[in-house]
């Protein structure tokens, strides 16, 4: 295994992690238990995609936690980056973040991997083991709810998404 | 052409190709309300780098890095022996047998653990980006008259510039018998070298040179009179020779 090439997505790890469980700690859990058992089961690693691969482990780590109650399914604010920035910026990022929290976990996850990390459609479906279909419908209701958040507008649990 | 959601997001995040794409903004033109939309979702792109991009520039917690040498099925081992190390756990012998030096390290256990010592430490600071020393070369003097007191020794920096080596810093380290030293030098190319001093353990004996290969690190080492050296690297095992060579040189001067 070559730890470099491995090591290269240990930060868009951490980004993600980060704004998929909020916490900085829990984040850098995620990430650790992922690495771990990329370590362990690299040898099922075929040459190919392998940023799509360690994201598909921290898929599994993630829905682990979440059964286990590791992680709580909607994150808490961490205010560390937030703290040193212009005043509009810390709202804009705390609403941010308390948004992406009123999301499930399983729209917070397709989000955040198409809106960070750039993957096309079929790169998160491989990810997360889910149809095109079901990314692009996560997708789309959790834009919409994070929208009606970020604009102040009522956001209820089982939202229809009127296009 | 009904631009409906998933059309949107899909232009949004650069999923469609040629015509399509094309037939999209062509109706986004005449469609205020969509191309409204399409900025909202832009502009929630946009925040999300803004907010979590900076995770990407953090330095890289210890307990995330992949630089042990027995990577390969021991990263947790491998995390608490750096965590043991750091706070002087950890003994030297514990590192017996996790893909160690073959050869020497039989008959000589106690110098074996110098060179897988120094390979750990190397790994641990030499991949560091923003705290690779403790004190800096631009405070040379300080630096080596500090190390010197709390070695209880009078160190000499070797100089290796022959190789395109210059020293970058050093820092103290706890080793198994008190203090140890560790000077690190950065080559044009960003290659790191690290000189680990560290006492002479009781049943250490006295060595020639001797070669280490510990995971990606060659190490080669030294015992001698009360202090134990070794150079390590990431380099070419000539090279590395070449550089030990004239470290010892310049630490034993005729």
């Amino acid at each position: 295994m070559d730890r470099d090439q491995v090591s290269a997505y240990i930060p868009n790890l951490r980004r993600y992690a980060r704004a998929l469980v909020g916490d900085r700690h829990a984040a850098d859990d995620l990430v650790q238990d992922t690495l771990e058992r990329a370590v362990r089961k690299f040898h099922l690693w075929r040459p190919g995609d392998l940023r799509a691969w360690l994201f598909s482990i921290m898929h599994n780590v993630f829905v682990n936690q979440i059964r286990a109650r590791r992680i709580v399914p909607s994150a808490e604010v961490d205010d560390s980056i937030a703290g040193a920035t212009t005043p509009d910026w810390v709202t804009d990022a705390r609403d941010l973040e308390r948004g992406l929290a009123r999301l499930s976990a399983e729209q917070r996850e397709v989000l955040l991997l198409v809106s960070l990390e750039d993957m096309s459609y079929e790169e998160v479906s491989r990810a997360l083991g889910v149809p095109v279909g079901t990314v692009m419908s996560r997708l789309s209701r959790g834009r919409e709810r994070l929208r009606r958040f970020m604009d102040g507008e009522p956001v209820r649990a089982g939202l229809k998404v009127v296009p | 052409m009904r631009l409906d959601d998933d059309l949107l997001q899909a232009w949004v995040d650069g999923a469609l190709e040629g015509p399509e794409r094309a037939a999209v903004e062509a109706a986004l033109a005449q469609d205020a309300g969509a191309a409204r939309r399409v900025l909202r979702l832009a502009e929630q792109r946009r925040l999300l780098h803004e907010r979590f991009d900076p995770v990407l520039l953090e330095p890289v917690p210890e307990r995330l890095r992949l630089a042990r040498p027995a990577w390969h099925g021991y990263a947790r081992a491998a995390a608490v022996f750096a965590f043991g190390l750091a706070v002087g756990l950890v003994a030297p012998l514990a590192w017996r047998g996790e893909g160690g030096p073959a050869g020497p390290q039989a008959t000589a256990p106690a110098a074996g653990a110098l060179p897988a010592r120094a390979a750990r430490a190397h790994l641990v600071y030499a991949t560091e980006v923003r705290h690779p020393v403790e004190v800096d070369a631009s405070q040379e003097a300080h630096l080596v008259a500090w190390l010197s007191k709390r070695l209880g020794t009078k160190l000499q920096v070797p100089v290796l510039a022959a190789d395109g080596f210059s020293l970058l810093g050093g820092r103290l380290l706890p080793g198994p018998d008190g203090a140890v030293a560790q000077f690190m030098y950065q080559d044009g190319a960003g290659r790191r070298l690290t000189l680990y001093v560290s006492a002479r353990a009781r049943d250490e004996k006295q060595t020639a040179f001797r070669f280490a290969q510990e995971g990606p690190v060659s190490v080669f080492y030294w015992v001698d009179g009360r202090w134990g050296y070794a150079l390590s690297g990431e380099i070419d095992k000539p090279a590395l020779l070449r550089m030990a060579t004239r470290a010892y040189k310049d630490l034993n001067p005729p």
